[in-house]
C-alpha cells in the first residue's frame, strides 16, 4: 500500500506527515467544543490549518490501510473495510485527499459520477476531504447529489423538500397527537414522514401508536409513511405481533462501542430489517429503514476511541448505509453545548454531516435544532435551513411552532418548512403534493388554501 | 364552518387542531403568507428569553438558605471546579467535581457519617430552586420521624449532578439526594430534579442513580414528588442499592415515565424523553 506522505513544506509539516491519521483528521477538524472537551482539538487556528494542509496531501489509499479504530477491535470498521468497493474507488485511487475536493468540485464530478463512486468512498475519506471544503463546497457538492427513496411517496428528488412531521406529546395523548398531526398537514408537512418520538417504553401503548398513524394514513390516504421512534428491539417486537410497522428506527453510531450504549449491534439492525421486510410494506424499493445520527454521541457515550466527532459521525453513515435506509436523520443541534458550542458550531456540523451522508449515498435529511444552554436561536436556524435547503437536503423537521414539547428543545415548524420551499422554488413529494390539492388543502399553484376552511376537507377516503 | 371530521368510529380522536387543550404544542398559529403572524413569533421569543435567562441566571445562596428556614441555617455553600457559566456549559467533566476549598470545607463538618445528604445544585436552572424548599418541608420531617440522621444541606454553584458523588462522598453519608435545575424549556425555564444516589462516591454512573423530574408546581407538584422520593430513599435504604434495580421494582410510570435516569443529552435520551441533562 503507498504510504507515502506528501510533500514536505517546512518542519511542522514534517510533524504532521508521520502523525497518525486519527490525529490528523482530530487536529484537522474546524473547531468545536466536543473535540476540545476530549482533548483532541487543535491547540491554535494556525495549528488546525497546518493539519488541513497536511491532510490535503495524504493518498486516499492511506486511508485504506490504516483505519481510524482497529479492526480487531470494531466491527464498524471491520463493516467499512469488508464492504469497501474497490471497482468504485479505481478512479479515485491515484487522488490525496486535496485532488479528492478538486475532483468532487470539478465539472467532471455530476450526480452520476458521485453516486457511482460512492461506494468506493469510506466514511473516514469524506470525512477527511469535508475538513479541508469551506460551507460553500460542501453545500455546492452536495447539490449535485440526489438520493432518492421510495415508499408511498418519494423523497429527495431535484426541486423538492420534504419534512418528517413530528406530532410528539409529553404523555403520548392521542387526541394530542391527532392535533399536531392535523395542524401539520394543514400546513402542508409529513411528505417524508410522520415520526413519534413516544416518551413511553410500554410495549402496548407504543401498538397503540403504531395502529393510530397507520390508521390515519389509511384513513386519509396520505401518501406517506408512519414511524415509532422507539428502541429497535421494541418495534421487532411490534412487528412480531403483527403491528402495521412502516418504518424501524434505531439510532445509531460510528463505534462498535457506542452503537452498544444505544443497545444495538449489526446483528441487531439486520434483524430488524428483516422483520420489517417480512410485512411486505414497502417492497418496491425494500427501503424500510430510519436511522438518526449526531456528532458526539460516540463522546458521550465513552466510546469514542480518541477520534474526533466529526469523523465518527461519518462512520455512522457507514453503518446506515449497509441497511439501504429510506431517510437517515442528523439531529445536528441536540446533543448540547459540549459538543457543538453555538449556532456557528451547528451551522458548520449540519452541512458537514448532509454532505458526507450524500457523498456516502445516503437520503438525509436534518433536524436543524438546538437546546436552551446552546448559544443558539431560531435566526441560527433560519440559516441552517435555508443553507440546506438550497444544498438539496431531502428533509427536515415539522414541529408545532418549532417547540418540541415532549423533547424540550427548538427544531424546525410547518411554516419554516413552507419558508424555505417559497423562498428556494422547493415543492413537496409528487405524490404529496399531489394529495394536497386533492384535498384541498393548496391551490393550483401548490399556495396553502386560508385559514381553517381547508380542515373539513379532510375527510376519510372511505 | 362545519364540524370536523370526528363523527367517526374507531380509535382516530377529534380532529381539532384548535383545540389547544389537548396538547401543549404550538398547534392552530395561523400564518401570514406563509409566515408566522407577528404575535406568534414574538410570543416564542420571549419564552425562548426566559429559556435563556434561566439557563445564565447566577444562584442567590443567602436567598435559598432564608427560604428553607430552621433547615438551611448550617449550610454549606460550594463550587465546582467548572468556575463561570461558559465553562460549566462546556465542561460537564468540571462540573461534577469540587473545587478544593469545597472539599476541606465538607471534610471539617461535623455532620460526617449521616444517612442523607441534601444538595442543593443549580443545574442549568438556579431558579428551579425556587421549589426545594416546599419539597424539603415535607420530604425531611418526614425522613426525620422515621428516625434518619440528615446532613445540614450544601448550597453548590455550576454543579452537575455527579458533583453530589464528591460530596456525599466528603460527606461520609450513605445516600444523596440531589435537587439540580434541570435545562429549561420553553413552557418552563423552571423544572426541578431530583437525583438519588446509594454510597456516593466519584465515579458513580447514571445507571446507578434514580431520577424523579419536572418537579414545579405545573408540573410535578412538590408535595406529589416529596411522596415519591420518600418512598424512593426508603427503598433504597432497606436495599442498600438505588439505579436500575430499583427502578424497576417501583411504579415510576405513575410519576412520569419520560424521567430520564441515566441519559446524557444523548440521542437516547431523544429517543427516552426529556434530556434534562444538568449530568
Amino acid at each position: 500500500m503507498d504510504r507515502r506522505p506528501g510533500p514536505v513544506k517546512d518542519a511542522q509539516m514534517t510533524r504532521w506527515t508521520t502523525c497518525d491519521l486519527k490525529t490528523l483528521l482530530a487536529k484537522a477538524s474546524p473547531l468545536r467544543s466536543g473535540d476540545q472537551l476530549a482533548g483532541l482539538a487543535a491547540e491554535s487556528a494556525e495549528e488546525s490549518v497546518r493539519a488541513r494542509m497536511a491532510l490535503a496531501d495524504q493518498p486516499l489509499k492511506r486511508f485504506l490501510a490504516e483505519p481510524v479504530i482497529p479492526y480487531e477491535r470494531d466491527e464498524v470498521t471491520r463493516l467499512i473495510c469488508d464492504s469497501h468497493d474497490a471497482t468504485a474507488f479505481a478512479p479515485l485511487s491515484h487522488m490525496t485527499v486535496g485532488d479528492f475536493r478538486d475532483w468532487i468540485l470539478s465539472d467532471d464530478a455530476d450526480g452520476a459520477a458521485l453516486a457511482a463512486a460512492a461506494p468506493g468512498i469510506t466514511p473516514e475519506m469524506a470525512a477527511a476531504v469535508s475538513k479541508i471544503m469551506r460551507n460553500q463546497d460542501l453545500m455546492l457538492a452536495a447539490s449535485k447529489v440526489r438520493c432518492v427513496t421510495r415508499f408511498r411517496s418519494t423523497v429527495g428528488l431535484s426541486g423538492r423538500l420534504s419534512s418528517r412531521l413530528q406530532p410528539n406529546h409529553p404523555t403520548d395523548d392521542a387526541a394530542g397527537i391527532m392535533a399536531s398531526i392535523v395542524d401539520g398537514l394543514r400546513l402542508g408537512a409529513g411528505d417524508a414522514v410522520i415520526g413519534v418520538n413516544p416518551a413511553t417504553d410500554n410495549l402496548a401503548a407504543l401498538g397503540d401508536l403504531t395502529d393510530l398513524l397507520a390508521e390515519v394514513i389509511d384513513r386519509y390516504a396520505i401518501p406517506t409513511q408512519a414511524c415509532v421512534l422507539t428502541h429497535v428491539t421494541s418495534t421487532i417486537e411490534l412487528i412480531a405481533q403483527g403491528r402495521p410497522v412502516d418504518l424501524v428506527f434505531q439510532s445509531i453510531a460510528g463505534t462498535e462501542g457506542a452503537n452498544a450504549a444505544f443497545g444495538v449491534d449489526l446483528a441487531l439492525l439486520r434483524e430488524a430489517r428483516d422483520a420489517a421486510l417480512s410485512l411486505g410494506r414497502n417492497p418496491a424499493s425494500g427501503q424500510v429503514m430510519y436511522f438518526e445520527t449526531g456528532q458526539g454521541t460516540a463522546l458521550s457515550s465513552g466510546a469514542h476511541h480518541g477520534a474526533d466527532q466529526q469523523t465518527l459521525e461519518a462512520r455512522a453513515y457507514g453503518v446506515a448505509r449497509a441497511f439501504a435506509p429510506f431517510l437517515v436523520n442528523t439531529v445536528v443541534g441536540f446533543i448540547g453545548p459540549e459538543y457543538l458550542f453555538d449556532g456557528r458550531q451547528i451551522i458548520r456540523a449540519g452541512l458537514e454531516d448532509h454532505f458526507c451522508g450524500k457523498l456516502l449515498g445516503l437520503p438525509m435529511g436534518c433536524d436543524v435544532c438546538y437546546t436552551n444552554h446552546c448559544e443558539a436561536d431560531q435566526d441560527d436556524m433560519d440559516v441552517l435551513l435555508t443553507l440546506l435547503g438550497a444544498a438539496g437536503v431531502n428533509f427536515v423537521m415539522g414541529v408545532p411552532g418549532a417547540d418540541d414539547v415532549m423533547l424540550n428543545y427548538q427544531s424546525t415548524s410547518f411554516h419554516d418548512i413552507q419558508y424555505a420551499r417559497r423562498l428556494l422554488n422547493l415543492r413537496p413529494a409528487p405524490e404529496f403534493e399531489a394529495w394536497l390539492e386533492d384535498r384541498g388543502l393548496t391551490d393550483a399553484a401548490g399556495r396553502l388554501v386560508s385559514g381553517t376552511d381547508a380542515l373539513p376537507r379532510l375527510e376519510p377516503s372511505r | 364552518m362545519s364540524e370536523p371530521p370526528d363523527a367517526a368510529p374507531g380509535r382516530t380522536p377529534v380532529l381539532r387542531p384548535e383545540d389547544r387543550a389537548v396538547t401543549p404544542a404550538r398547534v392552530g398559529l395561523g400564518r401570514t403568507g406563509v409566515s408566522q403572524t407577528t404575535a406568534a413569533a414574538l410570543a416564542f421569543a420571549l419564552d425562548h428569553a426566559r429559556a435563556r435567562d434561566a439557563v445564565h441566571h447566577g444562584l442567590d445562596p443567602e436567598a435559598l438558605i432564608e427560604a428553607l428556614g430552621d433547615f438551611g441555617q448550617s449550610a454549606t455553600v460550594v463550587a465546582s471546579q467548572a468556575g463561570d457559566r461558559s465553562l460549566y456549559l462546556t465542561r460537564p467533566d468540571l462540573g461534577g467535581r469540587l473545587a478544593a476549598d469545597g472539599v476541606a470545607a465538607l471534610s471539617a463538618r461535623a455532620d460526617r457519617g449521616a444517612d442523607l445528604a441534601l444538595v442543593l445544585a443549580d443545574g442549568l436552572s438556579s431558579q428551579a430552586l425556587r421549589h426545594a424548599p416546599a419539597l424539603l418541608a415535607i420530604l425531611v420531617p418526614r425522613l426525620q420521624a422515621d428516625g434518619w440522621r440528615l446532613a445540614a444541606p450544601v448550597i453548590a454553584r455550576h454543579a452537575r449532578v455527579a458533583l453530589g458523588d464528591e460530596i456525599g462522598e466528603a460527606l461520609g453519608a450513605t445516600l444523596v439526594l440531589v435537587l439540580i435545575g434541570e435545562r429549561p424549556g420553553l413552557t418552563a425555564a423552571d423544572s426541578l430534579g431530583a437525583y438519588l444516589t446509594w454510597a456516593p462516591e466519584v465515579g458513580r454512573s447514571n445507571a446507578q442513580r434514580n431520577c424523579v423530574s419536572n418537579i414545579r408546581p405545573e408540573g410535578l407538584p412538590p408535595p406529589a414528588a416529596a411522596d415519591t422520593l420518600h418512598w424512593l430513599l426508603t427503598e433504597a435504604r432497606r436495599r442498600r442499592l438505588s439505579g436500575v434495580r430499583l427502578k424497576d421494582q417501583s411504579d415510576l410510570r405513575q410519576i412520569g415515565e419520560t424521567a430520564p435516569d441515566d441519559a446524557p443529552a444523548t440521542l437516547e435520551a431523544r429517543r427516552r424523553g426529556p434530556a434534562t441533562d444538568p449530568d
